[in-house]
């Protein structure tokens, strides 16, 4: 039988409480009560990234992550990256201009974790930024673009020249 | 041209990135009952009975239907235009829920529920009772005397066999001094893998029944969900939104016959299928493992004197897309190196696998591994360098096809080869590698493969576009070919901002979702045929509305519609290029007009009775660990001739992505079944082997851009030409590292181990050294 619990946390900046089923993966919570659709599944096991979004900074599968642990917490999903005007971050505009995209679907994964990449301010080899990217799974680009969108922005805010 | 050619941002793209894409899931109508599926859990046999006692009386569940409930209708689910020929018609052996099951995973009931987990306990609680029957996995086993039989009318299991002959072998092999190249070459089963799974949704509308699927082919599902529930074709509408891939998998009526059911049992109420990723492996389709025996005879010199070819095509326990898959691969045999003598047999045969239906490639991938692997075992055996024996005996320009008249107007193969031997610097690393003697060495290697466009004239090749010209002067444009994340709406609308005069592509609004009720009839995404068979609808409705516009002008300005034309979205006379109208005004004052208003559109339709060839190459470079039996491929570049580039940014991506898929193929895919049960193993993306980001290396494409005569833009086949000739490339990188011809994918360390030792690689003192 379904049992509920309040939870509190904060989602892309907006405190909000919401009695959840506790059951629920953090994706169910983020799709079904939030409407934050970027947040998609590709396999609900944590296996292809899909569903990736930012607790507390770090990138987590929601799909294996309970509504529940989200207490407390703070998540961002893609629909944060967009600026009130509709404004693209440079990480997204970088993903257009490396035509970075295909069918989209892993896109919104990939990209929180390119901002957990960024957000380290670190200045990684394309060896380095290839384990980072390894948790996601895409069947579309062959990641090479993905991967040269997510360098070129990391060097780009790092002052780094593109080779 | 202007704006075809440019590397334009997709028009798809700032939706995506912003999360804003609305896929079949998003689109949800609030309250929409869950229907999970219980699978069969033998490989074959007929269910005796089904206990929904259980079930039914778990709360949320509204309804269980079992294969004795189905209505008694056969029906094809192949991603194949309609046939008005019986004969031509795909073959109809599965129902909604069957109770005779042929494969683990094949649908015996489902439970409709309020909630996804009463919908699994539902499923849970179900007691199937079976009598079982002996299985067979093996397509060369199932067409022996005596096999386990999957479809009455099919004796020993076989679909169907078609052949080619070509002069006379038999006497040709008499032919003395001739060198026997023989070889046995092995595919594995794999999956489509699009990162969004197969799902749908349904409702009955006004008494007619809606599906939004996450499909390639709207209209021909349309077509397919009525013949499996006993309606009329029009009483049922398809609406596809934006898909998370697709790759031939969703060019196949999956679960919109059994949702649409569904709905209709339970009064028309929203019901949703959503495959899991472990169904999607299994329960969808996957590619046919494919066996090949080459026999080539070659004369001293290498040339070709006769050669014999069998394919065994692993069906699965249905039809799908069928014989038509092995029969493009064996057709592929006579035209790519072609030889006077030639026999040629391919059987597509039945076993209690997962049905195999059309991915990528198209049985390509499978033939180009087979035929490459042998033609460099040829170069071999006459001590040839594998690329300059390709040269000498690969298609030449000038070939014509007899049967599909397709023409190799240039000498597109020998182009290819030749970019791609400077790409990767094959002289010299095929000079540096050479002494590699000791655990570790490298080489490298090539593969060609054999592709056309689109699937005139075996089957119907048609497009329909609709335009409205706007009241702003942009066009609202509808095509009934599909955005499945290729690019097509970019290239659709970067040819139509062409055809038309305008001055952007940004001016064209695909239309990216179709609706049968609404799209003009389009068959959809495959065959590598979009671009090419839009082109010529988009054409041909750019004129017509032209001559609407021009007509319009012409009561506006009084000057002559001979002598006008659309230059940057500007009416203009063609002899002095004065701008006489801005289509924004042309529409505005046509739509607002007291006296004679009119809303500007053109729709048509366009038989296409054309192909073409689309060739390339693949070159590969590898490290092979012979101790550790482990590959890595250091370098690895693709050559393509499809034509003039439409958006060369996005052809790249798609070469790509093709290009992944092929070292998958390659190195580490493989769907693999309990040889006891038939259970699948490894139906999960955990242990199927999908390549990541760390299993690349940098991937390189580049394109011969020769102009296809017979195409409106210039353009032809790239979306699927990407996937065909990595796997063999590499095969043969690692054949020139270590002397050992592999015959069988996925080229892992458990497969290597089994070669090396064979040909006496593995021993101790590798240790020692």
């Amino acid at each position: 039988m379904a049992q509920y619990k309040l939870i509190r946390c904060t989602i892309n900046g907006e405190p909000v409480e919401r009695m959840i089923d506790v059951r629920a993966s953090l994706t169910d919570m983020l799709r079904n009560d939030f409407h934050l659709t970027s947040v998609k599944k590709g396999c609900e096991v944590g296996e292809c990234g899909a569903c990736n979004v930012l607790i507390d900074g770090e990138a987590f599968n929601s799909c294996i992550y309970l509504a529940a642990w989200a207490d407390g917490k703070s998540i961002r999903t893609l629909e944060s990256l967009t600026g009130p005007n509709g404004e693209l971050s440079d990480i997204q505009q970088a993903f257009l201009d490396e035509a970075a995209i295909q069918c989209g679907f892993c896109t919104p994964g990939f990209l929180m974790t390119a901002v957990e990449i960024l957000e380290t301010k670190k200045l990684y080899t394309r060896d380095e930024l290839r384990k980072l990217l390894s948790g996601h799974l895409c069947r579309c680009t062959g990641y090479e673009n993905i991967l040269n969108a997510v360098e070129k922005t990391m060097k780009r805010r790092l002052g780094v020249p593109a080779e | 041209m202007s704006i075809v050619g440019k590397s334009e941002i997709r028009v798809d793209a700032y939706d995506k990135a912003t999360g804003r894409t609305k896929y079949y899931e998003d689109r949800m109508p609030g309250g929409a009952l869950y229907v999970r599926i219980k699978h069969a859990e033998i490989a074959h046999g007929f269910v005796k009975s089904v206990d929904v006692s259980e079930a039914v009386r778990i709360k949320g569940v509204v309804k269980v239907l079992t294969c004795f409930d189905a209505p008694e209708i056969d029906f094809p689910t192949a991603g194949h235009p309609w046939s008005m020929d019986p004969g031509h018609q795909d073959v109809a052996d599965r129902r909604l829920l069957n109770t005779h099951v042929r494969y683990w995973g094949d649908d015996v009931a489902v439970v409709i529920a309020e909630d996804e987990v009463a919908a699994m306990q539902g499923v849970r609680a179900l007691k199937v009772e079976y009598d079982p029957l002996p299985f067979v996995l093996d397509a060369q086993k199932a067409m022996e005397e005596g096999a386990p039989q999957l479809h009455d009318d099919y004796p020993n299991n076989i679909l169907k066999h078609t052949s080619v002959r070509k002069g006379d072998y038999e006497r040709a092999i008499r032919e003395p001094g001739l060198i026997k190249v023989e070889g046995w070459y092995d595919t594995p089963t794999v999956q489509h893998c699009h990162i969004e799974n197969h799902g749908c949704f349904a409702y009955a509308d006004n008494g007619r029944i809606t599906v939004v699927s996450s499909t390639q082919i709207p209209h021909i599902v349309r077509r397919v969900v009525g013949q499996a529930i006993g309606r009329p074709w029009s009483d049922v509408q398809i609406i596809k939104p934006y898909i998370g891939g697709g790759f031939g998998n969703k060019q196949d009526a999956l679960y919109e016959p059994l949702c649409a059911w569904c709905s209709l049992e339970v009064g028309g109420r929203p019901v949703r299928i959503d495959c899991t990723r472990e169904e999607t492996f299994v329960s969808n389709r996957v590619r046919h493992a494919i066996r090949f025996h080459i026999i080539s005879w070659i004369r001293p010199d290498g040339s070709m004197a006769a050669r014999k070819v069998d394919l065994y095509s692993n069906q699965g326990a249905y039809a799908s897309h069928g014989h038509s898959i092995v029969a493009k691969a064996m057709g592929s045999f006579p035209q790519l190196y072609p030889c006077d003598n030639m026999e040629c047999d391919a059987y597509t045969v039945y076993t209690n696998l997962p049905a195999a239906g059309a991915m990528r490639g198209y049985g390509m991938p499978q033939a180009s591994f087979a035929n490459d692997s042998n033609i460099e075992e040829c170069a071999h055996a006459v001590h040839m360098d594998p690329v300059e024996y390709r040269n000498r005996f690969i298609m030449p320009q000038g070939y014509e096809d007899g049967f599909s008249k397709n023409v190799n107007y240039y000498d597109s193969h020998r182009e290819c080869l030749e970019r791609g031997k400077q790409l990767i610097g094959y002289d010299e690393k095929i000079k540096a590698f050479a002494n590699d003697k000791g655990p570790i060495r490298r080489g490298v290697g090539c593969a060609s493969f054999w592709y056309n466009t689109a699937v005139w004239p075996i089957a119907l090749e048609t497009s329909s576009n609709r335009m409205l010209l706007n009241l702003d002067g942009t066009v609202t444009m509808q095509c009934g070919e599909t955005e499945i994340g290729q690019g097509a709406d970019t290239a659709f609308a970067q040819m139509a901002a062409e055809a038309i005069g305008l001055k952007s592509y940004r001016d064209v609004r695909v239309v990216s979702c179709q609706d049968t009720d609404t799209t003009p009839t389009g068959l959809g995404a495959y065959a590598s045929r979009q671009t090419y068979v839009a082109g010529f609808s988009i054409r041909q409705t750019a004129e017509l509305l032209k001559k609407k516009i021009f007509a319009y002008a012409e009561k506006l300005t009084r000057q002559s519609v001979d002598n006008m034309d659309v230059r940057g979205g500007n009416v203009v006379r063609k002899s002095d290029g004065k701008v006489l109208i801005s289509l924004s005004e042309l529409a505005m004052t046509a739509q607002y007009n007291p006296q004679d208003s009119e809303h500007i559109t053109a729709e048509s339709t366009y038989t296409i009775k054309n192909n073409a060839y689309s060739f390339g190459c693949t070159f590969a470079e590898v490290e092979v660990d012979i101790p550790m039996c482990r590959v890595t491929v250091k370098n690895i570049v693709n050559v393509h001739d499809c034509g003039t580039l439409i958006n060369p940014a996005l052809a790249e991506a798609q070469v790509h992505g093709g290009m992944s898929m092929a070292i998958g193929y390659g190195m580490s895919e493989q769907l693999l079944f309990d040889q006891k049960t038939g259970r699948p193993l490894n139906n999960n993306l955990l242990d199927y082997k999908l390549s990541t980001v760390m299993d690349h290396p940098d991937l390189a494409a580049d394109f011969i851009e020769n102009p296809e005569p017979t195409s409106v833009f210039g353009t032809k086949a790239l979306g699927e030409p990407p996937a065909c000739s990595g796997a063999p490339a590499i095969r043969n990188a690692i054949y020139n590292a270590t002397g050992v011809a592999l015959h069988k994918l996925p080229m892992n360390p458990h497969n290597l181990y089994a070669a090396f030792s064979e040909a006496g690689l593995i021993h101790d003192s590798w240790q020692e050294g």
